[in-house]
């Protein structure tokens, strides 16, 4: 039997990365951009904060709000995409009966909830204005952290899984398995050090509203990067896969 | 392997990539896109490879909208 080539798999779902950065920017540029300004003009407006976003910054306003959100969103587009490739380069037969489209979906699911959700219910994003740029360093190792412990649980759990399985079944060894890795989800929340360097005054419903909007980023690459390398992969494996297909009927 | 317990129908099943295949993949393409992160998120910001803040400053947006730590 012909298995895939990790190239092609891997090439396809930085191809696909970068559809999903480009939606993803989309997104960005319609629900995101007027949140960062609101947030900046009340930056400003409360004059005496250190850092400098105004007017001799190195980069406009209308750079930053363009071409710089599009360089970010499509480049992290492009990197989740190959990372998600190899999580799939991997998966690809190891689960059970599903294709290649399957597989995608299931992986891209599982990367959606592991390195975005967990992470951002624990760290969520903040607008300019919240956060103080000397705890920057803190607070991304914090986020790093919470990643790295979502992904290693995540990989604990199906591995937890798979072990239950021939006991338990199916089904109640994915409940046992998902349930354990709720809970410890749950413990790492509980022991984690909070942030909120929310200034005060600031207003809720912008922070609410800026939060929504990257959620709508984030849940917009990942579904335009499931849907987009499930089909890619799918054709790149149909080569492998019609001989067979083809032979069946005649047998 | 363990999972061979997989029933077999008409869907054909796709053969696994072996592990020694996708290691070398996953060393060069994981660090790449590693990278690749480090710099859309993090570069000057909590640490710095290059001087000065343009890097930051082009990548501003994109980093508080993805939700990396900013300021
Ligand atoms: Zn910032």
């Amino acid at each position: 039997m012909n298995s895939a080539s990790p190239r092609t798999l891997l090439v396809r779902g930085m191809l696909a990365g970068l559809l999903a950065g480009v939606a993803a920017f989309l997104v960005a540029y319609l629900l995101g951009e007027s949140k960062v300004d609101a947030a900046i003009a009340i930056e400003e407006a409360a004059a005496g904060a250190g850092h400098d976003h105004g007017g001799e910054a190195p980069v406009s306003r209308a750079l930053q709000a363009t071409a710089g959100l599009g360089t970010g969103v499509v480049l992290y587009g492009v990197a989740l995409g190959g990372i998600a490739a190899l999580v799939h380069c991997f998966a690809l037969g190891r689960i059970g009966r599903f294709g290649p489209r399957a597989t995608a979906v299931v992986v891209t699911a599982g990367l959606w909830v592991t390195v975005t959700l967990v992470p951002y219910f624990k760290y969520p994003a903040n607008p300019p204005a919240v956060g103080d740029p000397d705890t920057a360093a803190r607070r991304t190792a914090l986020y790093l952290l919470m990643i790295v412990l979502s992904a290693l649980l995540a990989a604990g759990a199906v591995i937890l899984g798979r072990r239950l399985a021939p006991g338990l079944g199916n089904w109640n060894a994915s409940l046992a398995a998902g349930g354990g890795f709720v809970v410890a989800i749950g413990i790492s929340y509980a022991v984690l050090p909070g942030v909120n360097e929310v200034p005060a005054g600031f207003p809720a419903a912008l922070i609410w509203d800026f939060r929504l909007a990257s959620l709508a980023i984030q849940t917009t690459l990942w579904t335009t990067f499931g849907l987009a390398f499930g089909f890619l992969a799918d054709r790149a494996l149909v080569p492998t896969r019609a001989p067979k297909e083809a032979v069946q009927p005649t047998s | 392997m363990a999972n061979s317990a997989v029933p077999t129908t008409n869907a054909p099943a796709i053969a696994p990539i072996s592990l020694s295949a996708l290691a070398p993949w996953a060393v060069f393409v994981g660090i790449l896109m590693l990278v690749l992160l480090y710099f859309v998120g993090a570069e000057q910001g909590a640490t710095a490879v290059f001087e000065g803040e343009t890097v930051h400053e082009w990548l501003h947006d994109g980093r508080h909208l993805l939700g990396f730590p900013c300021h």
